[in-house]
Order: C-alpha cells, then sequence, then structure tokens
C-alpha cells in the first residue's frame, strides 16, 4: 500500500539524513521503526506525509506519487495518513472534543471549522472514539488538563477521525511511564487491526517493538540495516544497528521507558552486564 | 578568573586579566568623557540666569496650583469621557490593524521573508514616532478633534502590540502547529487551531496592557488639538490659571491609577 | 440532556467562555451599547477633512522624496541636542533610579523610605514627559536643560520601578549565604544583589535609552529642545518634506539604538 523507494533526504547544512530508503508496507501491517537518536527515524515518517520535504526519491500511498502534491492535493493526501505524536501534540488550550474534531480539518471548510459547526455524523464518530480510548466524559476538559497516557488517547482519537488508510506514528511512548506505555501500543495494536491499518510506529524501546509488532525495521544513520519479523532480532543485529553493547541483558533496556535519556540506561545495562 | 605568579613565586588572584582591567577603566574614560561633553552642549545651550531663579519659579508656581479651583471639576467631565474614549477605541483600532500585522511578521507564519520586511518596517515606523507626531500630522490633516486622537493612538499602538505579539507567535510550540497541518487542514484553518490558541493570552494581555498605556497618552494629546482632557489643560496653562491645571493633574492621576489597577487585575486573571 | 448525550447523537458546539447565559448577553450589550456612545462622541467636519486629504497625500509622497537639505542645519541641531539630552538625561536618570529603586523594594527597605520612593515612582510614572516638561520649562525657562531633567525624572520612575521588582524577587539564598559569612549591608549589597540584578539593569538602562530619544523628539514642542521644536514647526508650516526627512532620521536612529541595544544585552548575559 505504501511504497517507498529511492528516498533520499538531505538537509541544506549538508547532512544526509536518509540514504536510499526501499520499503514496501502492505495493507494492515504494522511496522516498528527502530534505531538510535539521530539515526533518521522521525525524517523518514515525516517524509511520508511532507512534513518534511524529501530531496529525491519516490514515495507512494497506493496509486497517488506523494512527493509530486502541492497545496490541495496534498492536503487531501494527507487526510489518508494519520499521524500521532510523541508529545501528543494537543492544542493546550483547546478542549478534548475541539481537540478530537481536529481530526476532520481537512474535510470541512474554514468557516465551519471557525465556528466550530461540524456536521453530525463528525461529532458521532468522534464521540464514539472518545468512548473506544475511555475518554467520554472529558469532552469538555482542556487537553492541558489531562495526564500523559490521557493525552496520547486523545491524540490517537484525534488521528483516527481522520479515518485514514495508514498511522505514522512518532515515539508514542517516549514520554509515558513503562505501564501506559504498554497500553498505549495495545491501544495503537487493537485500533490497527480493527480498522486494517498500516502503521509505521518510530520507537525506541526495542522490547516494546519485538511485543507489539509484525515487523521491526532498523535505521542507522539513515541507512536499512535492517528489516524482519521481531523474532529474528539477536544481539548481533542490535549491535549492527546501536553499535557494539552487552545485548544479552536487555530486559533492563528495554524496561527503561526514559527514551530521552539513553545515557543512563545504557550505563545500568553496563553495570548489571559486569555484575553477571 | 586568572591565577597568576608573582617574582617570589607565590600564585596571587585577581578577578581580570590586565588586558581586560585596561580595556575596562579606558571604556569607563570613554563614557565619561562622552558624558561631560553632552553636558556641556547642553550647558551652552541653557540660559543660567533662569535656572538660579528655577527655586523661586517652582515655589511661585505651586503657590499658583494651591488651592485648587475644585469647582472647575465639573467642566471636566466631558473632556474626561472623551479622552477615555480616544484611548479605548485608539487600542481597539490599533489591536485590531496589529493582529495581522505581527501574523505577516512572525518568522513561523509568515507568507514570504519580503512579506515579512515590510510588516516589521510598519512596526518600526509606528514604534518609533511618539502618538504626540502623529496627533499633530493627523490634526494638520482631518482638523483637530477627537478622530485625530483616535487615529493618532491607534496608529502607535500598532508597533507595540504587532512586536510583542510576533515575538509571542515565534515562541509557540511547534508540535500541535504540526499536528494541526499533518490533518490535511487549510493554512487558515491551521493558523485557527494550531497557532491563536497558544497566542490568545498573550495577546490579550498585550492589548490590555497597551490600553493602560493609552489612557495616559491620550490625557495629553490635546496639547496638539487632538482631544480630550489635554485641550483643557492647554487652556488652562495658556490663560496661567495654574488652579485649574492641578484639578487637571488630579483628575489625570486619578484616571490613569484606576486604569492601571484595572489592567493589572485583568492581566493576572488571565495569566 | 448532558452534553455526552448529545455529542454521542452529533450535536455539539463550544462551550462558552461566559457560561451564565445573562451574564453573557447582558455583557455583550454593554460592549455594544459603550461602543454606539463612544462612536457617537466623533464629530467629523467633513468639509474640514476634504480639505486635509490633499495634504495626506502631500505627506504620504514626501517619504518617497524627503528634504534634508533646506533646513539642513535646524536639524543637525536638533538632533545632536535630542542625542545629548538622551545620553545625560538617561545617565543620570538611571544613576538617582538605583537608590530609589533599592528604597522601593519591600525586602530591603525601612517602611517610611518604601513609601517614599513608591510614591516618587508613582508620581513619575503616572504623567506624561511632556506635562513635566511643561512645569520644567516653566522653572528652568527654555531650552535643553528643562528637557534633560524631564528626561531624567521619568527615567527615574521607569528604571526605579521595574529595579525595585527585580529585587523583590531575587533568589533571597544566595543573599543569606552572603550575610552568613559576616558581610556588612554594604558588602551584601555588592556581593549578593548587585550580581544577580545587573544584567538586567544593564538591558533596561538601553531600552530607556532608545525610549528617552524617542521621547526627546515630542518635548520640543512645549520649548524643551531637541528635534521636536524643527517638527513641529516643519508641520505646522505644511513642509512635509522636512518633517518626513525629520521622522526617517528618528527611525533610523531608533533602529540603531535597537540593534546595538540588543548586542549589548547578549554581551552582558
Amino acid at each position: 500500500m505504501l511504497t517507498l523507494s529511492q528516498v533520499n533526504k538531505r538537509y541544506p547544512t549538508g547532512d544526509r539524513a536518509l540514504t536510499d530508503i526501499e520499503l514496501a508496507l502492505p495493507r494492515g501491517q504494522v511496522m516498528a521503526l527502530i534505531g538510535p537518536s539521530g539515526a533518521g527515524k522521525s525524517t523518514l515518517i515525516r517524509c511520508v506525509n511532507r512534513l518534511v520535504e524529501p530531496s529525491s526519491g519516490s514515495i507512494r500511498l497506493g496509486d497517488t506519487e506523494l512527493t509530486r502534491l502541492s497545496g490541495r492535493e496534498l492536503r487531501r493526501a494527507r487526510r489518508a495518513m494519520a499521524m500521532i505524536f510523541q508529545e501528543y501534540a494537543l492544542v493546550d488550550r483547546l478542549t478534548v472534543m475541539e481537540n478530537v474534531l481536529s481530526g476532520r480539518l481537512g474535510q470541512v471548510g474554514f468557516w465551519r471549522s471557525f465556528l466550530r459547526r461540524y456536521p453530525a455524523d463528525a461529532v458521532t464518530e468522534a464521540f464514539r472514539l472518545l468512548e473506544r480510548v475511555g475518554l467520554p466524559h472529558a469532552i469538555d476538559k482542556r487537553a492541558d488538563a489531562l495526564s500523559g497516557g490521557q493525552r496520547q488517547r486523545v491524540g490517537i482519537a484525534r488521528a483516527l477521525l481522520q479515518d485514514p488508510q495508514l498511522l505514522l506514528v512518532d515515539e508514542p511512548t517516549a514520554s509515558l511511564d513503562p505501564k501506559t506505555s504498554r497500553q498505549i501500543m495495545r491501544l495503537i495494536r487493537e485500533l490497527c487491526a480493527e480498522r486494517e491499518l498500516g502503521a509505521i510506529i518510530n520507537i525506541h524501546d526495542v522490547a516494546l517493538a519485538r511485543q507489539f509488532a509484525d515487523r521491526i525495521v532498523g535505521l542507522r544513520a539513515g541507512e536499512i540495516v535492517f528489516d524482519g519479523k521481531p523474532e529474528a532480532l539477536n544481539a548481533e543485529i542490535l549491535t549492527t544497528i546501536y553499535g557494539e553493547e552487552d545485548w544479552d541483558t536487555q530486559g533492563e533496556v528495554g524496561d527503561e521507558a526514559g527514551a530521552h535519556t539513553p545515557e543512563p540506561a545504557t550505563r545500568l545495562a553496563l553495570a548489571s552486564g559486569g555484575a553477571s | 578568573m586568572p591565577v597568576s605568579t608573582t617574582t617570589q613565586g607565590t600564585p596571587i588572584w585577581r578577578l581580570r586579566t590586565t588586558r581586560a582591567q585596561w580595556l575596562q577603566y579606558l571604556g569607563w574614560l570613554t563614557g565619561a568623557c562622552l558624558f561631560l561633553l553632552c553636558w556641556k552642549v547642553i550647558s551652552d545651550n541653557t540660559m543660567w540666569v533662569f535656572v538660579e531663579d528655577a527655586g523661586r519659579q517652582g515655589s511661585d508656581l505651586i503657590s499658583r496650583m494651591l488651592p485648587p479651583e475644585w469647582s472647575y471639576a465639573q467642566r471636566l467631565w466631558k473632556p474626561m469621557w472623551d479622552t477615555l474614549n480616544i484611548a479605548t477605541l485608539g487600542t481597539l483600532l490599533g489591536i485590531a490593524m496589529a493582529f495581522p500585522v505581527a501574523f505577516l511578521a512572525a518568522r513561523n507564519t509568515t507568507p514570504h521573508p519580503l512579506v515579512r520586511s515590510a510588516a516589521l518596517v510598519i512596526i518600526v515606523a509606528s514604534r518609533s514616532i511618539n502618538s504626540l507626531i502623529w496627533a499633530m500630522l493627523l490634526v494638520t490633516i482631518l482638523g483637530p478633534g477627537v478622530l485625530a486622537g483616535i487615529i493618532a493612538i491607534a496608529l502607535r499602538s500598532i508597533g507595540f502590540v504587532g512586536k510583542l505579539l510576533y515575538e509571542a507567535i515565534e515562541e509557540i510550540h511547534p508540535t500541535p502547529v504540526e499536528a494541526i497541518s499533518a490533518t490535511g487542514a487549510g493554512r487558515l484553518q491551521v493558523m485557527n487551531y494550531g497557532v491563536l490558541p497558544q497566542v490568545m493570552p498573550a495577546f490579550a494581555g498585550i492589548s490590555v496592557y497597551r490600553w493602560d498605556i493609552n489612557i495616559r497618552e491620550s490625557t495629553v494629546l490635546g496639547l496638539v488639538g487632538a482631544g480630550g482632557i489635554g485641550l483643557q489643560l492647554n487652556a488652562a496653562i495658556n490663560s496661567l490659571a495654574w488652579n485649574q491645571v492641578s484639578v487637571i493633574f488630579v483628575m489625570i492621576f486619578a484616571t490613569v491609577l484606576v486604569s492601571e489597577w484595572i489592567s493589572a487585575r485583568v492581566r493576572h486573571a488571565i495569566i | 440532556m448532558s452534553r455526552q448525550a448529545l455529542a454521542r447523537q452529533g450535536m455539539w458546539r463550544r462551550q462558552p467562555m461566559i457560561q451564565d447565559p445573562k451574564l453573557r448577553w447582558g455583557l455583550a450589550l454593554g460592549a455594544l451599547v459603550y461602543l454606539l456612545l463612544a462612536l457617537s462622541t466623533i464629530d467629523v467636519n467633513w468639509a474640514r477633512v476634504a480639505e486635509g486629504a490633499s495634504r495626506g497625500l502631500n505627506f504620504l509622497t514626501a517619504f518617497a522624496q524627503p528634504d534634508f537639505v533646506s533646513r539642513r542645519g535646524d536639524i543637525i541641531d536638533g538632533i545632536l541636542e535630542s542625542l545629548t539630552m538622551t545620553l545625560t538625561s538617561t545617565v543620570i536618570g538611571v544613576a538617582l533610579a538605583i537608590p530609589v529603586g533599592l528604597g522601593g523594594a519591600r525586602n530591603i527597605a525601612p517602611w517610611p523610605i518604601y513609601y517614599l520612593c513608591r510614591s516618587i515612582i508613582t508620581v513619575s510614572r503616572t504623567f506624561q514627559e511632556i506635562i513635566i516638561a511643561i512645569l520644567f520649562v516653566v522653572m528652568f525657562g527654555f531650552g535643553p536643560l528643562a528637557g534633560m531633567i524631564t528626561l531624567a525624572f521619568a527615567t527615574i520612575g521607569f528604571m526605579a520601578k521595574l529595579l525595585a521588582e527585580d529585587i523583590e524577587d531575587l533568589d533571597w539564598r544566595q543573599v543569606e549565604a552572603i550575610r552568613a559569612t559576616g558581610a556588612s549591608w554594604w558588602q551584601t549589597m555588592n556581593h549578593a544583589i548587585q550580581p544577580q540584578v545587573m544584567p538586567r539593569l544593564i538591558g533596561l538602562s538601553m531600552y530607556r535609552l532608545d525610549i528617552n530619544f524617542r521621547e526627546s523628539a515630542v518635548i520640543g514642542i512645549v520649548g524643551a529642545g531637541g528635534i521636536g521644536a524643527t517638527l513641529n514647526t516643519s508641520i505646522s508650516r505644511y513642509e512635509y518634506d522636512t518633517s518626513a526627512a525629520i521622522l526617517l532620521i528618528i527611525i533610523a536612529i531608533v533602529l540603531l539604538c535597537e540593534y546595538s541595544s540588543s548586542h549589548v544585552r547578549r554581551w552582558t548575559q
């Protein structure tokens, strides 16, 4: 359904973020994208919906060539690809309902959205989704009044209201505690199964990726260095992706939710590795 | 902070290196010379005879101001109402014009760098020129009256509100904006959902703050004929009716204190 | 029906900011009535406006060809006078604002001094520079001295208020740490308070320099020296090309001030 071929991204500073990416995602597949910080994971998924412009190559969703779209066509294409963000990216001062309904912005005119006069079916669907993610009571709360896990659920509801074919998920659990992280991953997994959605989940946490994805792609310095089943991911491959490390103690590495602080996680693994 | 070694070999600590020390002395010396030079220019242009007389003049002025002619206050309600209207309508007009200018001037919302430069020029021009100068110009164009005052206040407010607002826009979180763009929203929808909610509190605060400043400024616009209590002030000064001037001062003082209190309360409530 | 139940059926409206409908409509009506009343006070003499419209056009075209030459002497004198007034008044004003600001900070000043300093600040901030200039011109005679004293006085109110607020907000643990070493009042000031407020004080002084320059262009209207007198004359004589030249010079100097002050601020921090 989604096909990337020969995709390159080079920043104006000359840094190569992505090199010759070849990737095909069939319908309904949940793919985890792993790799060290700065490997180009975020750039890759942002190239797909063109929040970042790829420098060259072709990205096709179904029959549409995404790289050549402009203006109105691009906005139409973006409706089919919903994105879920690391820091939830909700608009803090809007209510939960307004945040969810903003998923329909691509389909309603400016004045309707300005006056918040959404069509009845959009509102019904939005409310159904909020019930599905377990937040029907919060519709009139402001987004900044919610906890991290709740906010990510609102983010998911907003993405699904777009009625997408594809989910682009950028570090969904990076700001969450381990338990909430698993709940959120499970929810995304279930929703993908229900709606037969393809998903690219860009994630730091290897253990979560193994548990919830159908397929894992490893990215290192902008190049794909691994593409296969979660079971095939062993210490040797992890070394190729992340560099030298004692991967046998990966239990600790996996449980460490602090993706922002890979430094202590590594040290922890080293310390316990030395003790064993 | 350097540590050096003396001839005896004991280390000594000083705040700055010798070179930095000398540069600092030189800076102070230049500053002092410049100040003295400026002072000389001023003193050359001053009639010191008058200045020696200042104490007597001052006490004379105060004795003429006291006691204030309180009955004169009756005739000040209408000019005060005009002053209030000049400030309020001027602020409304000013923020209405400043709002789009700020969006055009902010790096992350401007449609084109050239448009941004044009918007920045508008902001700088408006900020550099005092509302009294705008009022002088407008009085020669529109004739004396409240309208000139309102427009003068509005023109001066564009720069102030525009500058603070565009700085606020440049400081918003980019991720919600990204998220709204990713839903396939149009440009205006992204502004409405992603940008506007983030800058709204700042915008309201800035507007109220400017309103408070505008109350002060509108009290003097009458000196050049642009309506409000300044007209009365000008008339009273020209006819040397200092006991009326003191009444006007008391009125201005009270109004400004009240408006400052209101503005502080509102800003506190918003933040 | 609850809002949830309505939303389930597809009916949802944004919640109004003010929940009580009576209050909401009352406020809206009040605002409307005020607006109408205020607008009705504007009386426009359309004949006069029609007459002035051509002058407005003249003024705008004057910006395309400003005349720096024909009143060059007046302009140069005025600008120099404005600049000297600006510099001296800022230096004197800031120097005087420091004791007033210290006295106006609740956490270090005794009560009588606090009230005295606060009232100086309030009076200086309430009255526009031009009103103060009128009084000082009466006292000191026409010329830049009156203007300089005016600006210095206004600077005291502005700087002292912000300085006092800064001192009230400062990190008190550092002060206690210095006091704990047995430092005297002056030593405490020098080692604990000055380092905390100094960078902002410099930044604010630069900002005030900029404001003082802009104000110095105005107080000349009432005879307190500076470029204002020249500007006033040129406008009242409808010599808009000269006015445009002066305004452009003012804008350029303000820009220069802003540019250099952002550099100074970066350097001090």
